[in-house]
């Protein structure tokens, strides 16, 4: 479904990614995991088209899509989360979840100054459809809450809520449980799995081995910018490469 | 329900409607309790003031950019109306669309490279146009008048009606600005405003949500100065006489001052902003003068205080405090 063909990445001379192929198979999901500066937020960064490869193509469901616009992602079917949340302080949750549905929303200038009653038919529904999204997440209580008086759990949810409120087919999910405690990661954990048994195909960029482990069917492990292992969750586990990678040469050989 | 709740609620999402049509009922009276040509004479320029102040809201307050130039723009449309029907005669409504137009074309072609600019340098850049305007029309004697400006612009017209007194220009200024105002709140309320005010809170963000974030600021930016073109050309023919000292960067910054403290992103807040801004050196005399520095004491006291401005921030204030206090009601 995604399929990633040789991306590499510089920053000035140094190499951020060095040909780096995987693929993401359809209703699977994928966790890319390395230490870090391996490269992970780079790469999540160049499918989600903030940042573009040096080289390399990327392909969605056979379409090429490294050098389209970031904007034009949820149009195809591609959401994404951020690292380091990325919603709109001083919009409510529910607006913040409406943003979510921007591609079905009116985009006639005209329209929107007139305020037609189809126009507010339109938004009605997509209102609608927000609502039931935080339902979801539990969220609706908060619905009209600023997002800026929320914890910090209730907005990496808020952030879900909004990626998935479009009904993507590919869904990037960079760092989800990060800061967030045991109950909290628990929460997001058996949501991710839920999505999986709904059919998304789902790339985890996440540093909870836990959760990697207990979420993904594929693993993909980056080092200093390089692919350097890929399999399921027991063979990454188990594999030497992999265990130098986090724990150091010493460590194996010793 | 009961009836008490169905009234109740019936208000409650109707209320931006309400609110319009009591503002509207309100002004329709006003020049029949208030004869007094001197402050109907105040009233039409807030009237005036608002349409552009509206625009430049959308453009500051929704979309987050900054312009410290929007008097060009009102200066362009008092110009361009008033060359128009001063040299062709041609109908002044006529004129004001076509200078509308001719703007929206200018602001566009500003619009693309400095928009790519953001905080001190797009203000700068939109401090600089309007100093290149104001130049031109200070220096081009021939066409503008030089300092001395243009007099004898014909006044516009409803009906076979000329809009020549106090009282007749209140109804057309107002009705325009009541348009304009509905027009604003629907753009507000509409998926594109929230759109807006995503990409103000955060570009990247909203870029991944499909949201074109460079052709949604231009678009705005385009509307402002649309807005501010048409409010600039109702002054030139109410007035029948402009010079370049109504659009000069300190009328820019009088203009934002409007903005920030109505509150930012508040369309009813634009026409406190520009009520009270207009209404204060009525209250105080020594205002003249000293004008400029008062705006900057308002500005500094309403951002350190209240930095929403005064609608949106009183807005806030209650709305956190409700939620809180029901909070806790639950606990």
């Amino acid at each position: 479904m995604l399929k990633i063909d040789g991306i590499s990445k510089h920053f000035g001379g140094l190499p951020a990614l060095e040909e780096v192929s995987f693929n993401c198979r359809e209703g699977m999901t994928t966790a890319l995991i390395g230490p870090n500066g391996a490269g992970k937020s780079t790469l999540i960064n160049c499918i989600a088209g903030s940042l573009f490869p040096d080289a390399g193509v990327i392909h969605f469901q056979n379409q090429r899509i490294d050098g389209l616009p970031p904007h034009q992602r949820p149009y195809l079917g591609i959401s994404r989360t951020f690292q380091n949340l990325a919603l709109f302080p001083r919009l409510t949750v529910l607006e913040n979840v409406l943003t979510g549905l921007t591609p079905e929303a009116e985009q006639s200038f005209v329209k929107s100054l007139l305020r037609l009653p189809a126009t507010r038919h339109r938004e009605r529904l997509l209102r609608l459809k927000a609502m039931a999204m935080l339902d979801n997440f539990g969220l609706t209580d908060k619905a009209r809450w600023p997002v800026s008086i929320l914890s910090y759990g209730d907005r990496k949810r808020v952030e879900m809520a909004r990626a998935l409120v479009s009904g993507p087919r590919l869904l990037l999910l960079d760092e989800p449980v990060a800061g967030l405690n045991s109950a909290e990661t628990a929460r997001i954990g058996a949501e991710i799995r839920r999505l999986h048994g709904a059919g998304l195909t789902i790339l985890l960029v996440e540093h909870d081995m836990d959760l990697v482990m207990s979420v993904s069917d594929h693993i993909v492990v980056l080092d200093g910018g390089r692919l350097i292992a890929s399999g399921a969750p027991e063979e990454i586990r188990t594999n030497p490469r992999v265990i130098e990678a986090y724990l150091g040469r010493m460590s194996v050989t010793a | 329900m009961t009836p008490r709740d169905k009234i109740f609620y019936f208000l409650t999402i109707h209320r931006t409607g309400l609110s319009v049509c009591l503002l509207a009922v309100v002004l329709l009276a006003y020049p029949t309790l208030v004869a007094n040509p001197y402050l109907l004479g105040i009233s039409n320029l807030i009237a005036v003031y608002l349409i552009a102040v509206i625009g430049l809201n959308l453009f500051i307050g929704y979309a987050g950019q900054i312009s410290l130039g929007h008097a060009a723009y009102l200066g362009l449309g008092a110009y361009g109306s008033a060359l128009l029907t001063i040299h062709t005669g041609l109908n002044p409504w006529l004129a004001m669309a076509l200078t509308a137009l001719a703007v929206g074309l200018t602001s566009f072609l500003v619009a693309i490279p400095t928009l790519r600019l953001s905080g001190h340098y797009l203000a700068m850049a939109t401090l600089g146009f309007n100093i290149v305007c104001y130049t031109i029309m200070m220096q081009w004697n021939q066409v503008t008048g030089g300092p001395s400006g243009l007099a004898g612009i014909p006044p516009l017209s409803v009906a076979g009606l000329p809009i020549d007194d106090e009282m007749r220009f209140h109804y057309l200024a107002w009705t325009l600005a009541i348009i304009v105002l509905t027009l604003g709140l629907n753009l507000a309320r509409s998926s594109l405003g929230l759109a807006l005010a995503a990409v103000a809170q955060n570009e990247t963000a909203a870029a991944s949500l499909g949201i074109q974030v460079v052709r949604a600021k231009i678009r705005i930016f385009v509307l402002s100065a649309v807005l501010a073109s048409l409010a600039g050309s109702l002054f030139a023919h109410c007035y029948t006489f402009i010079n370049p000292d109504s659009f000069t960067i300190f009328n820019s910054i009088e203009l934002v001052t409007m903005v920030v403290i109505g509150g930012l992103g508040s369309i009813w807040g634009s026409l406190l902003g520009a009520s009270l801004i207009i209404l204060l050196p009525e209250f105080l005399h020594f205002f003249e003068t000293f004008r400029d520095i008062i705006h900057g004491l308002i500005v500094v006291t309403v951002l350190i205080l209240l930095p929403q401005g005064l609608v949106s921030g009183l807005k806030d204030l209650l709305r956190v405090r409700s939620l809180m206090s029901k909070k806790n009601a639950q606990n």
